[in-house]
Formats: C-alpha cells, structure tokens, sequence
C-alpha cells in the first residue's frame, strides 16, 4: 500500500521534473526576440484591429512604430486611438509629440427620400453591393446612395446609422474614427476622409453625380449642376463631370458658410460642431 | 433519327410559356429615333467616327474597333446623327449612345437585299474573320463576345466540332426557334462558312426536343450539305449554356477556368451564325435581329426583327403596351435577363426578348431560413454548393470561398429557382464572385 504512494509520487514527479527542464530548453532555444517598445506600444493601442492605419493590425502597427524612425513615425497615425494614443507612443519612442488635425468620414450623397423620392421597387437583398450591380437603385440616380446600409453593418464603432426619416446612413462625426472601412465597402464610393477644422468644421459637396444638371436634377432636388457658383468663392474648388469637388485644402473654417449659401441647389454641406448643424 | 442528350449534372424544368413558337418574324418598322450604344460587347467601347450633324445611312459605319476585345457598330437607320453623349442604359446607368434621327429608309449600295439563298463561299478563312470583324458581329446569345476572336482559334488549341446553339432554354423566349424555321437554309450555310474559317468539316446543329418544326427543317435542309448534322438535346435548362452543351454533344469538360477550344469545341449560338451569313453572302453588317416580346401581361405577343437601337418602349407599344398587371419588364430570358429601369433603353446586339410579366409570375415568395436540404447542389449544372457559398458571403469569409470554385458559376439561376427557402442564392454568389475578384 505505502509502496504504491511512493512509486506513483517517485514516476509522476520524475516526468513533472524531466517535462519541465524540455520545456524550460525549448523556450530558451526558440524564445522570439522581440523589441519590447513594441510589446509597450501594442499595450497602449486600441486593440480594434480595424486596418484603418493601413497596417494589418495593432501588432502590425505597433511593429511599424517600433522600427521607425522620426521622419517616418510623422507618417504613422492609428485613426481610432486619435491624438491621445499617438502622443502616448510618441513618449514611448521618445520622439517628440506630431500634431494631427482630426478627420472624419462624411457621406457626399444627400439623395434622402425627400430629396430623391423612390421610383422603382427593389425587392432583392438588402446589400448596397449586390443593388448596385442590378440597377442604377430606387432613386434612379446612379452615382447616389443606394439606402441599403452595407456601411452601416461594416462600422465597428456604431458611428454610422441608419436615420428613418430620410432613409440615408448618418456619420456620428465624433464617434468616427476615420478607419475607412466604410470607404472601402460603399460600391458607389461615396464616403470620403475630410480634415475637420478647428471648432470640427467640414465642408463638401454632398453629391457624385456625373450627369447634366437638368438630368441630374430629375432623380435629386440636391443635386451638383457644376454652375461653378462655388467655384468663383474660392479657386482651389475643381469643376470636373458636371460635378464640383471641394479639395480638404480648402478651409471649412474660412469658407464653408459662404459656399454652403451659395450653392443655389444645397448640394454643398457645412458641418460645424458647435453648432451641430448640418447647412 | 440519333438518340436524345444533355448534361450529366444538375438543371431544372422551368415552365415553358412558348407562346409566340407559331408567330412569324414580322417587321418592327422603324421609330422617330435610334439610341446606339458604342458597348454592345464585351470589352473596351468603340471608338467613335462620326459627329453631330452628319448624314448615315443603313449600314453605315458609326463606331470602330477599340483594340483587339472589341466590336464595330453600325448605323442601323438612315438620318442624321443628333446627338451623341452619355444616356441611361436598361438598368439606369449612363452609357455613350449615339442618336440618329431617321429619316427615310436608304440603305448603304454594297449591301445585297435580296432574298436569293447564296450557296457558294467565295473567300479564303482569312477573308471570312475579316469580314465578321467588319461587320461588328458579336455573340448573340447574350454574352457579347466578340465573333472574330471567338472564331480565330490561338494556334496551341485544335477545335474540331463547331456547335451551332439553337437550344433556347429559357422561357418564353422564341427568337432563335423562330429564326430556324424561317431562315433553316441559311443558318446551315451560316455554319459552313464558319467551318470554312475554322478549317474544318464537322458542324453539329443543336436543338432541344420542345421546337419540333425547326428539327424537322433543319434535318432535312442539313442531308443535303456535307458535314453538318442535327443533334436533338433534352429540354432542360440551362441545356443552352455553352460548357452544358458541349458536355452534352462530345461527352467533353471544359476545365474549371478554361475555355471551350480547350475541350476542342467552338460553340456559337443560331442568331450568330446568321449574321455571319448574311455579312458574309451580303454584305451586310449587323444592324438587325429578332426579337421576342412576349409575357403574360403583353397583349399581342409576337417576333420582331427589330432595328439595333430602337427603344424597347417602342416595341413595347406595337405589342399592346403595358397594362396595369404588369409589375416587370425583362430585357432578355426571365432566368438570366436584366430587370429594366429604363424602358427607353435601346435594344441591342445581345437583346433577344422583352418580356412583360405580372407579379403572378415574376413576384418574389418571402425567405425562410436554409433546411439544408441540398436541393440547390443537385441543381446546380456545374456542381457547385450555393448555400455554403451564400453562406459564407455573407459572414465575409472570402478567404474560403476560394477553395469553392465559385468563379466557375454560369450565373444561370438553377439554385435559386429550386431553392424551397426562396433565398435568393444566385444574388450571394454574383457577390462572392465580385468579391473574389475584388480580392485577387
């Protein structure tokens, strides 16, 4: 009896002792060396894995910060963490801090149900992606929002919603982080990363539509007729298509309530965030 | 007579509704107005060679070849050129047509009017492609593929059988039913002038068991020219598609990915082989074909040989208009056509019918979830599993999809027509295929 008890403590401590010196080798033999800035750095990211920062994820990134150096880490930027989380790594580094204006992703289509009513009933699947292959959509305009919501279901940060009385996704400019995925899933590409000023100012033509403006016009009583009234406001603004394209280089700020006046069909949208109007 | 084939996987049987089989090609006439789009093919646009203000008339040469996938277009009307810029297509996207207001009916001195049927082909298999080239014939089974590169066979590959597709599998359709019976002698010449190119003796006429008159022509019209035969397929779709009949006439696959030469097969759909005659023994280039209109809610169905560019209105008004009950208008087959948004749209070299259908027909049934019970895998000709590739589009596993073959589908709709569960599965694999292809 006492001799099972010895035997079996003596067999199953002995393969406890040998198990633990093989493994105690082996991870001495294949330790990975790793920078520990990136293991510091990857503690302070956000952990959402997003791509935003263009890197496959917040390891990647943290890697990308670790090996760089001052020039290029001006370069890096993680969108969801902001300003606070790049400071942060900037101290790890020891570089100094890169200030970035903030962004956000707006929706350059205000083709709402008011504004481009229905015309056609689509009774496919709910997917912008697979709508936009079989026709133009309800509204008739092809270039506009499809009202399907494939980015709403795509934003990781509950940023975009779906407003049900204009039927149209709406960007929560402050909970947006800039990652870019719904930029890359609208198939009409209608989402854009903008500078916001400021006081959180954007300002941009909410509208891709390529037709005349009496065409154009049909579909969408906000539509661009490209009248190049915005243009005369100030000369960065481009008239291409039919349509006008505000550069971000122009500075809501400055011009944005000027140009969003002058626009005579309301194709151009100033946000402000003290104000929290959308003009 | 041989015995009856088709494919060894898969299919469905769709109702019929041939209801137009007995009508008799009758002319459309002409409209106020042609739109011609410079894309009625696949591949790049075509270059544009006349402007606004110039005379054309029937056959005149409007638009070039832009690179080698490309396809001339002609004027198909005599006028004057009024406009020429971007209009919404069929499914309301923009596209650059150009408008010819008609006036009169002049058509260009080279092209022989006259119905005598020409039996001998005076050019080389050189002259032939060039002159399928200039006549801006492409695929007109709806694919849109260029004829000429279709017809000039890389020199790697051998084909040995040309494969004259008179099956039409979908429903309603009667275009190329029609086209057999009436113009049987030509369509067979059609095929020994593409013979003649391809350099080779052996053209079978494919046609499914439902179209009797066109056999009974056919077969009697081929004892006399040696090297072309009639094989009768089994009514089944999609009996029309190209890998389909080919594995139902030889008995051969065409490999995942590759194409038909590569089974040593070159198939070309009846409307085709037309044209080539007509371009060939005429001179005429491509600036008509048959269509049908038809559907339950259309009043007067019945076979137009219609004008490329006329509007699809226009034809819509000659067979009755729409009437109330109509909920959809279909450009093409009802299981692989285009639902329209834009009724103005032209009609064009791949458009074979229009079709006017009521929600009795064309209504959708609400979706349910998946039972697994593998209907939609026996369907699929291609052997395909349409709800695990549903299923993974939809939990964006694209990665996975890879290893589904899902680029391999014809598109042809099988498994959502049989599918209990009304899920609409042909939609989640067109997306699995754009986003495979967005991803490689």
């Amino acid at each position: 009896m006492d001799d099972t008890v010895l035997f079996s403590v003596m067999i199953l401590g002995g393969i406890a002792i040998v198990s633990a010196i093989i493994l105690y080798w082996v991870s001495r033999k294949f330790a990975v060396d790793e920078d520990i800035k990136v293991t510091e750095i990857e503690s302070v990211l956000p952990q959402a894995n997003c791509g935003g920062c263009s890197y496959a994820g917040c390891h990647d990134f943290a890697t990308a910060c670790a090996n760089a150096d001052e020039s290029k880490f001006s370069t890096l930027f993680c969108p969801v963490g902001g300003q606070t989380v790049m400071d942060q790594v900037a101290s790890i580094k020891g570089f100094a801090k890169v200030e970035k204006q903030p962004t956000s992703a707006v929706l350059r289509c205000n083709g709402t149900c008011q504004n481009a009513p229905q015309k056609v009933l689509y009774d496919g699947i709910c997917s912008c992606r697979i709508a936009a292959r079989i026709s133009s959509g309800q509204t008739g305009c092809p270039n506009g929002c499809l009202r399907l919501g494939d980015c709403i279901k795509v934003c990781k940060f509950g940023a975009l919603s779906l407003d049900n009385q204009t039927g149209m996704p709406v960007v929560d400019h402050e909970k947006c982080t800039s990652c870019g995925a719904c930029v890359k899933m609208c198939p009409r590409g209608l989402f854009e990363i903008r500078t916001k000023g400021n006081n959180g100012e954007m300002v941009y033509v909410a509208c891709r539509n390529t037709q005349k403006g009496a065409q154009a016009r049909k579909n969408c009583k906000v539509a661009c007729i490209a009248c190049q009234k915005c243009a005369k406001i100030n000369s960065e603004i481009t008239i291409q298509n039919n349509l006008s394209y505000i550069p971000d280089s122009v500075s809501a700020e400055q011009f944005g309530k000027e140009l969003s006046q002058a626009c005579p069909t309301g194709a151009i949208n100033y946000y402000c965030k003290k104000e929290e109007t959308n003009v | 007579m041989c015995k009856i084939k088709t494919f060894s996987k898969g299919g469905i049987h769709p109702d019929k509704y041939k209801i137009t089989t007995d009508s008799p090609i009758i002319s459309a006439g002409l409209p106020e107005f042609v739109t011609i789009p410079v894309k009625q093919h696949i591949g790049s646009p075509a270059k544009i060679l006349v402007s606004v203000g110039d005379k054309v008339k029937v056959g005149t040469h409007i638009a070039d070849a832009d690179g080698i996938v490309s396809a001339d277009v002609h004027s198909s009307v005599s006028g004057e050129v009024v406009k020429i810029e971007a209009v919404e297509g069929g499914i309301g996207y923009l596209e650059d047509m150009i408008t010819i207001k008609v006036e009169g009916d002049e058509f260009e001195e080279t092209i022989n009017l006259s119905n005598d049927v020409n039996r001998e082909i005076p050019y080389t298999a050189e002259e032939i492609i060039n002159k399928i080239r200039e006549a801006g014939i492409v695929g007109m089974g709806g694919a849109g593929y260029p004829t000429p590169i279709k017809t000039s066979i890389p020199e790697d590959k051998k084909v040995d059988t040309l494969i004259v597709n008179g099956i039409e599998c979908e429903p309603f359709l009667t275009a190329d039913d029609r086209l057999m019976v009436e113009k049987a002698e030509q369509i067979v010449i059609g095929a020994k002038i593409i013979n003649k190119a391809l350099g080779i003796q052996n053209a079978i006429i494919a046609i499914d068991e439902n179209k009797p008159k066109a056999i009974e022509i056919i077969s009697k019209i081929t004892k006399t020219y040696v090297g072309v035969n009639v094989q009768v397929c089994a009514t089944k779709y999609p009996q029309g598609g190209e890998k389909q009949l080919i594995t139902a006439i030889t008995g051969r696959e065409v490999p995942s990915g590759k194409l038909p030469y590569d089974a040593g097969c070159l198939v070309q759909n009846v409307g085709t082989v037309f044209a080539v005659y007509e371009a060939i023994m005429k001179n005429k280039p491509l600036y008509e074909r048959v269509v049908t209109i038809s559907g339950d809610t259309c009043l007067h169905p019945a076979n137009y040989m219609v004008r490329i560019g006329t509007p699809a209105s226009f034809l819509i008004e000659q067979a009755g208009g729409l009437t109330p009950e109509t909920t959809q208008v279909i450009f093409g087959g009802p299981m692989m056509g285009i639902s329209a948004l834009n009724l103005n749209a032209p009609i064009t070299k791949t458009t074979s019918g229009i079709l006017l259908l009521s929600d009795a027909v064309a209504g959708k049934s609400p979706e349910t979830d998946c039972i697994r019970c593998g209907k939609c895998v026996d369907a699929c000709p291609i052997g395909l599993q349409p709800y695990l590739i549903s299923n993974l589009v939809q939990n964006n596993q694209i990665d996975e999809l890879k290893n589904c073959h899902v680029l391999d589908c014809i598109e042809c709709g099988c498994c959502a027509y049989i599918c209990p569960a009304h899920i609409p599965l042909l939609d989640y694999c067109k997306l699995a295929k754009m986003e495979l292809r967005k991803k490689n």
